[in-house]
């Protein structure tokens, strides 16, 4: 018999747009503010990055070598989940912390609910929140050229005024990746550019947190700016809170998702006890993800305005 | 500019040149060729001829077996060899007309005889039309005398001749823009005489701009028919996107074109009208694009209806390279065969030879939610969920989502970075759906 020819069911041909390319452009957008983290905080913090991503993709292989699962690191998720979590470690903490932490976001939070795709929480903001619950001070020790310092945001909280110049550039006391503003715009316009990221969930989400500390806060145009330059909120906005699995898929819900996390992250900063709030913000905003999606389904297309 | 165009939807590897410099050429058919009596949308129809019958070109060898439904055309002159079940496209084993081809193409009395349009009635359009056995020629295979009456003829305003050819690959309806013109202009202008209130338009993808300033060449002396360039994106030449992008009506799985006062035919089946009302002839051939990387010579043939596949092949010089998979049609919504033994039909349009088998190569692996699927369905739906009640088996909620709207168009699969089946998943479970509906 002759051989016969491959069928399946159309379509026949795919974009060449697979998991693994998208994962890697995530890490090669958050390049630029990695360098400038090592260029201002020292080897330590390249140090602490190294840490977290081999601890991430270690957990990730060995959680799945012992449970007998298909081995998945090759995906480049853990690899960004690991960048991420190092990115938001202070740039003086023990080494074992974020190891700590890597193991926490791959294992607990990632892969006990089923692994890529399944996690309804961030893995590494849900880590960062782990560690800053758990070592509060070493979390929360922050230093500049060798002297400690306040952040941006405590400075402001505590009636003090910032320079706002400074926080874009990012010579500011910080975590290791959210201080350089324009790193991490050269970063996220990578990703706008190669359509990894939708612009829709960053915009609500910097836009909302803007009048919402203009109308809250003090109402001066200076003020909203450190508000929007600090405190991770572009690193956060752009690279964690559009994390594929625990945003919303449907376009309006990633609209509505942003005005939340715009909110949530007002209300901390300004009535809550800490200055800071874009990781709690995102990780209660992941959980409300589900009743977004359902209540913004789009109409299909000749079926607006009627029940399905 | 704002080119008319619809929301989603996919730039995918085109391959149209390959083949869209190759003026069509006429192949005559060896041996026997095959009608299968389903070859539309409808009921099947049924044979008239029995074997040893002798039959000519243009004869009636099958009637139409209900209302929707279509009757079969002999394209060749010869002897009745068997009327048995024959494989199609789909996979599916149909009951076929086979006819040994005796190569003098002996014709019924008075084919091919000119007529006057201006002495026709709408009556007589649509009766020439109904024993021409002409059908959507883009793909779907809807009767087209059932298609131009609608209820209420006077509430069409607009005839949309359908020339987006969006599909990868396929140079067919290309080629007849460039090349008979003249016919589908015609073929309009028949159409247009059913319906009293509506004008035509020709919507093409400006990635045909030679189509584009030919058709517009010839229409401008024609104060009811227009030339309408759209966004060059698939699946621009679908009926919904199509119309939404030409009216900015939108018509859902429960409507008919009619029913927003349109009326949408390919290219080839409106030039087939026009020979069918104006020129006496039936539908006896199609322009098949024979195209793929494993192709010798890319060619656009105009081929009798019946001619085996495997003939086509050769006529193009043969596979270069070994394919590992041959589809009828394009690669997007295309149907795969495992075997060259299938007669040219009424829906077939081309070959496309694929040396590597993209599908085959890959592994599908966890949906990370990325949205892509969301943001290229054109029919607005979410993939990702429809996924999910369709791997649970869960009709109810694969309803509520919508999945009936899909148009299997096969976007979300093509854009999908978990390489996941979204669309052959849609498939199953839209047949599952019809088949509970019958049910009940």
């Amino acid at each position: 018999m002759k051989k016969l020819l491959n069928v399946s069911s159309s379509p026949h041909a795919r974009s060449n747009v697979l998991t693994q390319n998208l994962m890697f452009d995530v890490a090669i957008a958050m390049v630029p503010a990695a360098v400038y983290g090592v260029y201002q905080f020292g080897l330590k913090a390249l140090c602490i990055l190294l840490v977290t991503m081999a601890g991430s993709v270690l957990s990730e292989y060995v959680y799945e070598s012992l449970m007998g699962k298909p081995i998945t690191v090759m995906d480049g998720s853990a690899l960004v989940t690991g960048m991420i979590l190092g990115l938001n470690m202070p740039p003086e903490i023990p080494l074992w912390i974020p190891f700590l932490g890597s193991i926490f976001a791959i294992i607990v939070v990632k892969q006990i609910y089923g692994g890529l795709g399944q996690n309804f929480m961030n893995p590494a903001l849900a880590a960062r929140c782990f560690l800053l619950i758990s070592f509060a001070n070493q979390m929360s020790a922050f230093k500049l050229d060798g002297a400690s310092g306040a952040t941006p945001l405590s400075v402001l909280k505590n009636g003090g005024r910032v320079d706002v110049a400074a926080m874009f550039v990012g010579k500011i006391p910080g975590t290791i990746g959210e201080v350089s503003v324009i790193a991490l715009l050269i970063g996220a316009a990578y990703l706008l550019y190669k359509k990894v990221i939708s612009i829709r969930i960053p915009a609500a989400y910097i836009i909302t947190l803007a009048v919402f500390v203009f109308i809250f806060g003090e109402h001066d145009l200076g003020y909203a700016m450190a508000h929007i330059c600090g405190g991770g909120l572009i690193f956060g906005a752009f690279f964690m809170a559009t994390d594929y699995v625990t945003s919303p898929i449907t376009p309006n819900g990633r609209i509505a998702f942003g005005v939340l996390l715009g909110i949530l992250t007002g209300l901390f900063r300004l009535f809550g006890g800490s200055a800071e709030g874009v990781s709690y913000a995102i990780i209660i905003g992941n959980l409300m993800v589900p009743l977004i999606e359902k209540v913004t389904l789009p109409a299909a297309f000749g079926k607006e305005g009627k029940k399905a | 500019m704002g080119l008319a165009t619809f929301k989603g939807g996919i730039h995918p590897y085109e391959g149209k040149e390959l083949s869209e410099n190759q003026p069509i050429e006429v192949l005559m058919p060896k041996g026997e060729l095959v009608y299968p009596v389903s070859q539309h949308i409808g009921a099947p129809a049924k044979p008239l001829v029995k074997k040893g019958d002798q039959v000519l070109v243009g004869q009636k060898i099958a009637e139409a077996g209900g209302f929707v439904s279509s009757h079969v055309i002999c394209s060749v002159s010869g002897t009745v060899k068997a009327v048995e079940p024959r494989r199609m496209a789909n996979g599916s084993m149909v009951n076929s007309i086979i006819v040994e081809n005796d190569g003098e193409y002996r014709t019924i009395e008075g084919m091919g005889a000119d007529r006057e349009l201006s002495a026709l009635s709408k009556e007589d359009i649509l009766g020439m039309v109904k024993e021409a056995g002409i059908v959507g020629l883009g793909g779907a295979g809807f009767p087209t005398h059932v298609k131009l009456a609608p209820k209420d003829p006077a509430k069409i305003d607009y005839v949309i001749v359908n020339g987006a050819e969006c599909e990868p690959y396929l140079t067919s309806d290309y080629r007849l823009m460039l090349e008979e013109p003249e016919k589908i202009i015609g073929g309009l202008k028949v159409i247009l005489k059913l319906f009293d209130n509506a004008k035509g338009v020709i919507g093409i993808e400006n990635n045909k701009p030679e189509a584009i300033a030919k058709m517009t060449e010839l229409v401008k002396n024609e104060p009811n028919i227009e030339v309408c360039p759209l966004k060059t994106k698939y699946p621009q030449g679908g009926e919904r996107t199509l119309i939404y992008a030409v009216t900015g009506r939108k018509v859902n799985s429960s409507m008919l074109p009619a029913d927003v006062g349109c009326i949408v035919d390919n290219v080839d089946t409106v030039l087939s009208v026009y020979m069918a009302v104006c020129k006496s002839t039936p539908l006896l051939r199609k322009i098949i694009t024979v195209t793929g990387d494993a192709i010798a010579n890319p060619k656009n043939f105009n081929v009798r209806l019946g001619t085996c596949y495997q003939e086509l092949i050769d006529a193009a010089g043969g596979f270069k390279t070994e394919p590992e998979k041959v589809i009828s049609g394009g690669p997007m919504m295309g149907q795969a065969l495992f075997d060259l033994t299938i007669p040219v039909s009424k829906t077939s349009s081309a070959l496309t030879c694929l040396s590597k088998d993209q599908v085959a190569e890959m592994e599908p692996t966890a949906c990370i939610r990325c949205g892509r699927c969301v943001s290229v369905c054109p029919e607005f739906l979410v993939p990702q969920k429809l996924m999910k009640a369709a791997k649970r088996h869960d009709i109810d909620m694969f309803q509520k989502l919508n999945g009936m709207e899909c148009v299997e168009c096969g976007s979300c699969s093509w854009g999908c970075p978990a390489r996941l089946q979204l669309t052959q998943a849609f498939k199953e479970m839209r047949v599952a759906v019809r088949a509970s509906a019958r049910k009940a």
